[in-house]
């Protein structure tokens, strides 16, 4: 069965490539399908909804949570989960505000580049934590978060000391395009290339398929791994400066419980729990389906607690529906095999 | 409290030169424990009062209640990290159903019944579609914290009855020992001699060592497993019932994040994350050494948020350390054999 996932991503095998192929296709067009439905019927319930006010903070809230959802895709691809983005993000975003608010004249890129060191430092201590043990992520997660609060105290950023470039960054467009989704499309569409067609990328899907296997084809499971979590924490603490710009307002407990609807994100955007398949463009459709859900919640006045509880039952429900799938494909390529 | 207990995997290992037995990590931090208890009474002002090891007492008592039942759950390598959330929606379950007016003994036993529907669920997602207890648990937890704002939102229940808050206030004969303890150490001898003394405490280490050999011998172990998150969610639903009537107000944030303490705790005593070894007394004392160290530091106003530096720390050591100790191991048995093939 594994061996089949492994197949997942194109070529080689040909006959369970298609019924994987026509799975994902499903996946992926059923949370468009998903997406046209909730947006259709929002839309005819309260017009504001399509505002371009509303649009766009739905595409800023998506850029955010895809940038840290392609991180998490990544990690969750080599068979691992990073539960620290929330704390990164705080982190990160913390620093980043302290940073400008104290050196007004820093251009932004320097502040993102800040972001993705930091982020990439936690990123590095976590994959070599999971490489000696298993829920460092979950230790990693409090700890982060401790460290932020120790460092923010009951101290606030406000809006009003950063930056006046800074802030337009968060919430201005080039031709069209605001910053912040401009840089989500760019991180979207770097990893996919690599995922896809590059050695690198294709050795996580193994090492997600099978790590014995993968180990056993000579590939260098710990330094992937710690480079995927790297990959993950740089994301986060990008996605981290990036929230920063967008809100202004930042306090200790800036990112809290960010890893959930990260998670949500990817696992209901097809990357599997198990490891070894899944897409970083899914787990950004996620991010957006997540998004636009928050949205409408807003728009529709329903209790804003629901939040999350729904975004728990979308996880719970994307990996017992990938659980479901996966065992009937597994059932049908056992049937198949025992006819030739 | 639980002296007979405790000292007894620590006996077994007699036979153990001494290094071995200092080495054994539960006799371990059984010493560390009271040291720190020690060291703490003598540098800390304040912490030695009789006042503050009631309270010491009184903040121990949800981890380690719901530890015990985490202990099996580790231990058949497995994790559950929807307690906190199981906590916070019986809180808030509770806090609605006595404004709807039922009486709370009525009350009561229905919670400790919904935390145990909402252990099954984790355990059916576990089990029967046979998913990572991670994830699932995960799941759980947004979902579970989730409902609790739905049914409460951020308001707070209180007024619950005097007769009963004040018994979980309150101390025995009005001494050092508050009341609390009592049914904790009810529960902790009877979740001791299950694991340490009874055929099911033997199918969960054989479970956690090896799950293939555990089924060739005939264990059940997706029943063993679904059982075991039942009663993690039930115990989880009764430390809510006691930390609502402790606080005297169900509210839907109750028990935010004392996962990690549990889980911390757990691995602290020495059970290994991997499944198959630790023991419950060590558990305890894991308990124990968590609190204390938090207490003090709270006692040096440090806050409880940046307190989580310490229990991350603490939780991310325990499972780095044996780790690097077993890896250690290996490699100077490895070393040895080189040099005695190199002899021959």
């Amino acid at each position: 069965m594994n061996a089949t996932k492994a197949a997942t991503p194109r070529r080689r095998m040909a006959a369970p490539q298609a019924i994987f192929s026509t799975v994902f296709k499903a996946r992926e067009s059923g949370i468009v399908l998903a997406l046209i439905l909730l947006i259709a019927f929002t839309a005819t319930r309260n017009s504001r909804f399509l505002s371009a006010q509303s649009i766009r903070d739905i595409l800023l809230g998506t850029a955010i949570l895809a940038v840290l959802a392609v991180g998490q895709a990544i990690v969750m691809i080599t068979r691992n989960i990073d539960l620290s983005v929330g704390s990164v993000l705080g982190l990160s975003a913390f620093a980043v505000g302290s940073l400008l608010r104290d050196n007004q004249g820093v251009p932004v890129i320097v502040a993102l580049l800040a972001g993705l060191v930091l982020g990439g430092a936690c990123g590095v201590l976590n994959g070599v934590l999971v490489r000696f043990g298993q829920v460092p992520a979950l230790g990693t997660l409090y700890a982060l978060r401790g460290v932020n609060y120790l460092w923010a105290g009951g101290q606030q950023i406000n809006a009003d000391r950063l930056p006046e470039s800074f802030l337009d960054f968060g919430n201005q467009a080039i031709l069209g395009v605001p910053w912040l989704v401009l840089i989500g499309l760019v991180v979207l569409a770097v990893a996919t290339i690599v995922l896809r067609g590059y050695r690198a990328g294709r050795e996580l899907y193994a090492m997600g398929s099978s790590p014995q296997a993968a180990e056993l084809a000579g590939i260098k499971v710990s330094r992937n791994t710690i480079a995927a979590f790297l990959v993950s924490g740089a994301l986060a603490g990008l996605a981290g400066v990036l929230f920063a710009a967008r809100f202004g307002t930042i306090d200790a407990a800036a990112g809290t419980g960010y890893e959930l609807n990260v998670v949500a994100a990817a696992v209901v955007g097809g990357v599997a729990v198990f490891g070894g398949s899944g897409t970083v463009w899914g787990a950004s459709l996620g991010a957006l389906l997540l998004t636009v859900i928050g949205s409408c919640l807003a728009v529709l006045d329903i209790n804003q607690f629901w939040q999350q509880a729904i975004v728990g039952a979308l996880i719970l429900l994307a990996i017992g529906a990938d659980r479901l799938v996966a065992s009937r494909v597994a059932r049908a390529l056992r049937k198949r095999d025992s006819h030739v | 409290m639980s002296e007979a207990a405790l000292s007894e995997p620590a006996l077994t290992r007699g036979r153990a030169p001494w290094v071995q037995r200092l080495a054994s990590w539960d006799t371990a931090v059984i010493v560390l424990a009271v040291l720190a208890l020690l060291i703490a009474s003598g540098a800390v002002h304040n912490f030695g009062t009789s006042r503050n090891f009631t309270f010491l007492l009184l903040d121990l008592l949800p981890v380690a209640l719901v530890a015990l039942p985490m202990t099996f759950v580790i231990v058949t390598g497995e994790i559950d990290l929807s307690v906190a959330s199981t906590l916070g929606l019986t809180s808030a379950v509770m806090g609605l159903l006595w404004d709807s007016g039922l009486s709370i003994e009525t009350i009561m036993p229905l919670c400790v019944v919904l935390g145990a529907v909402l252990g099954a669920l984790n355990g059916f997602f576990v089990t029967v579609l046979k998913l990572p207890s991670l994830a699932v648990t995960i799941g759980t937890m947004a979902l579970y914290r989730g409902l609790a704002l739905v049914v409460l939102g951020d308001q707070a229940v209180a007024g619950f009855p005097r007769s009963y808050t004040s018994w979980v206030t309150g101390t025995v004969g009005g001494g050092v020992v508050p009341n609390l303890l009592i049914p904790l150490v009810v529960l902790a001898l009877a979740f001791g001699l299950v694991l340490h003394a009874t055929p099911v405490g033997r199918k969960v280490y054989a479970v956690g060592s090896s799950e293939q050999a555990a089924r060739f011998a005939g264990i059940r172990v997706r029943q063993l497993k679904f059982w075991l998150y039942v009663v993690s969610g039930a115990v989880a639903g009764l430390a809510g019932v006691l930390w609502t009537l402790r606080y005297s107000s169900a509210r839907a944030d109750n028990g935010f994040g004392i996962e990690l303490a549990v889980v911390a705790a757990v691995l602290l005593g020495g059970v290994s994350i991997f499944g198959g070894k630790g023991t419950l007394p060590g558990v305890l004392a894991g308990a124990v050494l968590l609190a204390t160290v938090q207490n003090a530091l709270r006692l040096q106003d440090v806050s409880s948020e940046a307190l989580n530096i310490v229990t991350g720390a603490l939780l991310i050591i325990s499972v780095l350390l044996p780790n690097i100790v077993n890896s250690a191991r290996a490699a100077l048995r490895r070393r040895r054999a080189v040099i005695q093939e190199g002899k021959g």
